[in-house]
């Protein structure tokens, strides 16, 4: 049982593609970390892809794929942070109208 | 063709049409849920591929935690639920450059290893977790720990209310 290499490639480029598509055309803060998650994703499909096509023994693309797991979750974290304070302080979640320091 | 490739393509066919409707969706609880799709779908070409503990910590971590963080996201900042304009004016912009990657990506891909094969064969759930506690990552773990206790702090920060 077998799988051409670059099938997950390509998925994983489409995939990169549709969260470019969200964090360039979506408004809404929380829908562009939407985007940002999509693309991390394709990402580690790729990493995850390449390990399991060279078989390493120190599974260096399994863990780079966890270690970008634990920095998504910062991510976000952060993000929506940011998120919720631009809602209070300017009663939006949308960035278009995050223009304090547009001139 | 053979089992592992029409795995890989219904998993594939239900990635992509989740996220298709994550970017496109035009109430974000919806959008929020086909998140959920998109990413069940990733932990189960994981598993396919043979990362069986990386399929597991996906589900964990992003279906429970990352998603549930989303969703509280919306519910805070009251989004808007009904039927409205979610997208900026320049979403042509965002179009073209999606267009671009993905022609650009898939072309490489496909070109850049003609004949190479995937064997799916046998799994490695025992290998990953020494894998992740050989001392070559001890440095590189513990950053990431340090990482997320900086975050954590950070985004407490950033959301408390000022008193």
């Amino acid at each position: 049982m077998s799988l051409p290499l670059h099938f997950p490639l390509v998925l994983a480029a489409a995939l990169f593609a549709l969260g470019a598509y969200a964090v360039v055309a979506r408004r809404n803060g929380v829908l562009v970390l939407m985007g940002v998650e999509l693309m991390l994703n394709a990402v580690n499909l790729n990493l995850v892809s390449f390990w399991a096509y060279l078989r390493d023994s120190l599974l260096a693309g399994q863990v780079f794929a966890l270690f970008v797991v634990a920095v998504a979750a910062a991510e976000v974290g952060v993000g929506l942070a940011i998120v919720i304070l631009l809602f209070r302080t300017r009663e939006t979640a949308s960035f278009e109208e995050a223009d304090l320091f547009r001139w | 063709m053979n089992p592992g490739e029409v795995f890989f393509f219904l998993f594939g066919a239900a990635v992509l049409v989740s996220a298709f409707f994550v970017v496109t969706a035009t109430n974000v609880v919806r959008a929020a849920l086909w998140l959920v799709g998109a990413l069940l779908g990733v932990a189960a070409l994981y598993l396919l591929l043979g990362a069986g503990f990386l399929g597991w910590v996906q589900v964990l971590v992003y279906v429970g935690a990352i998603v549930v963080l989303i969703l509280f996201g919306l519910m805070v900042t009251r989004a808007p639920i009904g039927r409205q304009r979610l997208e900026t004016g320049e979403w042509w912009l965002g179009a073209g450059v999606s267009l671009v990657l993905l022609l650009l990506l898939s072309f490489i891909a496909a070109r850049a290893f003609p004949g190479a094969r995937i064997s799916l064969e046998g799994s490695a759930l025992t290998g990953t977790g020494l894998g992740i506690f050989n001392p070559r990552y001890v440095l590189p773990f513990e950053l990431v720990s340090l990482l997320l206790l900086a975050a954590l702090v950070g985004a407490i920060l950033l959301a408390r209310r000022e008193q």
